[in-house]
């Protein structure tokens, strides 16, 4: 074939590069820091840190430019789509990002590890997560998906020497990789019946369909499966403490908050604009992981020691919180956009205390070189600030007013009381009961940091650095900002899906 | 001046201990005279500001909700920064301000261990904002929220400052709270879903019930669940048993403001929410409250009577005083509920008090085992009186505050309201009059064993055991005052809460059913709910009902 005949076959599409600006920033600014490495060596080391935050940040601007414009936006056929829901979770993730990259400032560059490359995947990572806030398609979300996952297959890694850092990173790499293969199963189905890798297309098919039920409930079972693997749903959680505890601890905070948001958000996707009209099939699946991730979360989490453990089996028993609405998502079209809203308040809300909590793990880590609970003993003795950072991070998690995370379950309550569903109200019971058992862990970290005295009478002061700092100060403000005036979260993740859906 | 206060006022009390906090974090740790200072000053002004409050309070109108604010808080949820007060209110706003001040002087130069003043008094001023927000929020949400904010500090001051067995106490104490939190809250927002309330606020619920008639069993489900949460936090039998840890082991000022105010978050949640807004599920649950309640004043007294530790023994007098106040509530009577607020501040400020002095007691003998100590009269005549005068009050004597809030609630179950069993209601009279009795005994028994004969060998020659001092005068004569005071005169309470009481409660239960005409018990369309029989052949008010018939 000629060179000319090409040319004519492949016609551009037509590209919004407004849209497109926070991409291409993220992009850049992660080809920066590549460049810079090549060029300066080990001059840029102590920079790239700043400049991978910075970026970060500058890619926030494009996102407000683009939410004060409010049009919505749509390109490649509709397989990527710029609307408020992906500008809203964008910003999530990239402020999410942000705190990580502040966490991760001194971990690395104590640890001696490598920097550039650290940063550069971790911006790679981000990248997936912020496509995946745009994609309508099953091919742009899986691979979003890739994109995300496989730097964090890598930085689980990251600590070398360490056989627990390279046991996980084996450990999420298989895990991972299976859950795609059984999403992409699933996906290959939902294909086969509507002839499309579109969303809305596919929902259009999954509304027709009569005959193929069966296939079109296996793709869909497939499919949320996969996504539970990722958001760490129960029974599908258990990689998830081995690679928390084995991992870096800023990684670890990447994997809980951003990297599941991530998930979240796919799945939130894929449920409002693709399986909407079938909630006979997804509701109940829904249901199923959000009870049995809450309770099994929970319970597993009373037993734990170590408090990274401790805080992957809480992130089990907070999916289950998060996925709570979707189970009566499907009832009427005004109870889907409330889901949706408390699903991301809570995706919110869920990021500042989270990222909080790893903040003070990994301040406090720092000094004792463990995340033992026993090494948090008496805390309150040297490190009073640090404490009540905690209790403010715990507390929320817990759901005590006027921390964040009271709005947040509210909102969840709030939405299973409102579909009038027998399901609804059996599992809003599900979840106050799990909300009473988590506060005893999460009391009982309180209660030894408070009220224990220091192992060996230790009363040394913890070592603050600039960065953790701020990432707490950022944290805590946002925690109990939501919390007492819970309009400021409310107002942004008051988006609809459906619209795009129907 | 006073426009100031309409639209300010509660505003600035119930916040202005943040203000305080704030100020507070910003100063070392080390300079400690100057967190005491802060504290107190902001303590204090809380107390002028509420004490500006009372003077514009309207007391011809204290049915109405006076310095009310209202703005709409989360739009999505329909909640409003609803804020107000009414007679019900104020006297246990007034409580807490004074209750406040009087914990920081009284801790001024020994706080507990582990020390670390700057800490104490912020959660102090935490409890404070908590405590004052919980009397003055008119909306569901905005209560929860203070309600809760309540939790923290006080479970932080027991597990910190609190006795050698402060850990597993102050987790008992969260886990029973929250546990009774979650169900309350669960039923607010059926509440607010079934009736389709335009807002989270008190009256727009209350008109909602009213008007679309949230069905009966409902109405019953959802009234269980208040009556869980603020049963555990008053504590009503058989929740109570998270009470008498926490007392034991909480450091001094935290059982004060343990027993003056938390207790009273429950009682104030019966009357200001669960009884207004469902009158007819009360109704239905009135005679299982009341059993609960004398339960509690049979059962709390005889524990008392069991009792070795000072405090414990006082921790368990509130279960049986808590059990009066139930008693009168559950009646759900003017005269009833009167009482029911009436008893809370009596107790709020007599077990208040009654803490203070085993806090000082421990701090000079250094048990409080009551077989230990002994002679409090002959080692500090002082303290030994004043420790008199408040078991005297306590058991109900009458010219101290404590009768007023006893022996009322005892009479008012005599006859309950309309559509509460009467039979019933007089069974459990006689059970609580008994309660009188044994209350007596303990109280009387415990005088005995620590305040008179000799004082014991281990402690006779010890330089250490003072009488009161300059710190206790201040913390304590106020209280003794309005003890004594408010017995002489209880209608300072009274005429504050009498308005406001009968406002809240639903016609049907209030009206006279023996005066009414058919025509009229028709027109009130509750006679059925509440078994208002027309003319049941009280002599010669058949006649009425002829002629109206």
């Amino acid at each position: 074939m000629s060179v000319e005949l090409l040319t004519l076959a492949f016609e551009r599409p037509p590209i919004d590069w407004h849209a497109f600006a926070p991409e291409i920033t993220l992009l850049s600014v992660g080809a920066l820091i590549t460049l810079v490495d090549i060029v300066f060596l080990e001059k840029a080391r102590p920079y790239t840190a700043a400049l991978a935050g910075l970026g970060v940040l500058a890619t926030l601007i494009p996102i407000l430019t683009l939410a004060l414009d409010g049009a919505d936006r749509t390109m490649f056929g509709g397989a990527y789509v710029v609307d408020d829901f992906a500008l809203v979770t964008k910003a999530i993730f990239l402020l999410s990002g942000y705190v990580v990259i502040l966490l991760s400032t001194n971990y690395v560059a104590e640890g001696d590890y490598w920097e550039n490359e650290y940063y550069g995947l971790l911006l790679a990572s981000l990248m997936g997560m912020v496509m995946m806030a745009s994609s309508r398609d099953l091919i742009s979300i899986f691979v979003a998906l890739e994109l995300l996952s496989i730097p964090a297959y890598l930085m689980v890694a990251w600590r070398k020497s360490d056989l627990r850092s390279n046991e996980s990173g084996l450990k999420y790499y298989l895990m991972g990789v299976f859950a795609s293969a059984v999403m992409l199963y699933g996906m290959s189905l939902l294909f086969g019946v509507a002839g499309s890798t579109q969303l809305t297309h596919i929902a259009e098919a999954l509304n027709g369909a009569g005959s193929s039920v069966s296939v079109i409930t296996m793709g869909i079972v497939f499919i949320v499966a996969g996504f539970a693997f990722k958001v760490s749903a129960a029974p599908f959680h258990t990689w998830a403490p081995d690679v928390y505890v084995g991992a870096p601890t800023p990684v670890t905070a990447f994997l809980a908050v951003a990297s599941k948001a991530a998930g979240f958000v796919a799945l939130l996707q894929l449920v409002y604009v693709g399986f909407y009209m079938r909630p006979e099939v997804f509701e109940p699946l829904i249901w199923i992981l959000a009870a049995v991730s809450m309770t099994v979360g929970n319970l597993i989490a009373l037993r734990q020691t170590n408090l990274v453990r401790l805080m992957a089996y809480s992130g089990v028993a907070q999916t289950g919180f998060i996925i709570a609405p979707l189970a009566v998502a499907g009832h009427s079209g005004a109870i889907g956009d409330q889901a949706l809203s408390a699903t991301l308040t809570y995706l919110a809300v869920y990021a500042a205390m989270n990222l909080g909590a790893f903040a003070v793990i990994i301040t406090l880590a720092r000094r004792s070189g463990s995340a033992e609970i026993e090494s948090f003993a008496g805390a309150f003795h040297y490190a009073p600030a640090m404490t009540v950072a905690m209790t403010i991070f715990f507390g929320s998690l817990a759901g005590i007013p006027p921390l964040g995370g009271w709005f947040a379950k509210f909102e969840v309550f709030r939405v299973l009381a409102t579909a009038g569903e027998p399901w609804g109200y059996a599992l809003a019971v599900v979840a106050a009961v799990n909300t009473v058992i988590a506060l005893y862990y999460y009391a009982a970290v309180l209660l030894k940091m408070w009220a224990e005295d220091a192992p060996e009478g230790d009363h040394l002061p913890v070592p603050f650095t600039p960065s953790l700092t701020s990432a707490l100060a950022i944290c805590g403000g946002v925690t109990l900002l939501f919390g007492v005036v819970p309009q400021v979260v409310a107002r942004f993740t008051h988006v609809s899906l459906l619209a795009l859906g129907s | 001046m006073e426009n100031l206060l309409d639209g300010w006022g509660l505003t600035v009390a119930t916040f202005s201990p943040m203000v305080g906090v704030a100020v507070m974090l910003l100063i070392p740790r080390d300079q400690e005279d100057r967190h005491k200072l802060v504290a107190l000053v902001t303590s204090l002004w809380v107390a002028l500001v509420s004490v500006l409050l009372l003077i514009e309070f309207d007391i011809g109108h204290t049915d109405r909700l006076q310095f009310a604010v209202d703005k709409v808080w989360i739009d999505v949820i329909s909640s409003h920064y609803s804020l107000g007060i009414d007679g019900i209110s104020l006297p246990l706003i007034l409580l807490t301000v004074l209750i406040v001040p009087l914990c920081i002087v009284y801790s001024w130069n020994h706080f507990p261990e582990p020390h670390n003043p700057k800490a104490f008094l912020i959660l102090i001023l935490v409890l404070e904002t908590g405590m004052v927000g919980t009397f003055a929020a008119q909306d569901l949400v905005l209560f929860f929220v203070f309600f809760e904010l309540v939790l923290l500090p006080m479970f932080f001051m027991i597990a910190v400052w609190g006795g050698p067995n402060r850990r597993y106490a102050s987790l008992k104490f969260f886990l029973f709270t929250l546990f009774g939190s979650a169900l309350m809250l669960v039923s607010f927002l059926a509440l607010f879903f079934l009736t389709g309330a335009e807002s989270f606020v008190f009256t727009d619920l209350a008109d909602a019930v009213a008007a679309h008639g949230v069905s009966r069993t409902a109405q019953l489900w959802i009234f269980g669940g208040m009556m869980l949460g603020f049963g555990i936090k008053v504590p009503m039998f058989p929740f109570h048993t998270w009470l008498p840890d926490a007392h034991t082991e909480a450091p001094t000022v935290g059982s004060v403001i343990l027993a003056a105010v938390l207790l009273k978050l429950g009682t104030y949640g019966f009357i200001r929410i669960a009884i207004p807004i469902l009158p007819e599920a009360a109704v239905e649950w009135a005679p299982w409250i009341g059993m609960l309640a004398v339960i509690g004043i049979i059962y709390g007294a005889l524990s008392c009577l069991a009792q070795t530790d000072m405090k414990r023994l006082i921790a368990f007098s509130s279960v049986a005083h808590m059990g009066f106040v139930m008693l009168g509530i559950s009646t759900l009577t003017d005269f009833g509920i009167n009482a029911a607020v009436m008893g809370m501040v009596a107790h709020g400020l007599i077990t208040g008090m009654l803490f203070f002095l085993a806090g000082s007691v421990k701090e000079r003998y250094h048990t409080l085992e009551i077989s230990r100590l002994g002679g409090l009269l002959v080692q500090a005549p002082r303290m030994g009186w004043i420790f008199g005068l408040c078991v005297m009050a306590s058991l109900g004597l009458p010219g101290l505050a404590g009768f007023w809030g006893e022996f009322p609630a005892i009479l008012s179950a005599y006859s309950p309201a309309n559509g509460v069993p009467v039979e019933t209601f007089r069974t459990f009279m006689v059970i609580a009059a008994v309660g009188t009795v044994l209350a007596a005994g303990y109280l009387l028994w415990l005088l005995q064993r620590i305040a008179f004969g000799t004082p014991p060998e281990e402690f006779a020659d010890d330089p250490h055991i003072t009488d009161t001092s300059r710190e206790e005068w201040i913390a304590w004569a106020p209280m003794l005052a309005l003890i004594v005071a408010i017995g002489v005169y209880p209608n300072l309470v009274f005429r504050l809460s009498d308005g406001a009481v009968d406002a809240s409660l639903h016609e049907c239960l209030t009206v006279n059913a023996s005066e009414l005409t058919a025509d009229q018990a028709e027109a009130l369309g509750c006679a059925d709910v509440y078994n208002i029989s027309v003319g049941d052949g009280h002599g010669g008010d058949a006649d009425h009902a002829a002629a109206g018939g």
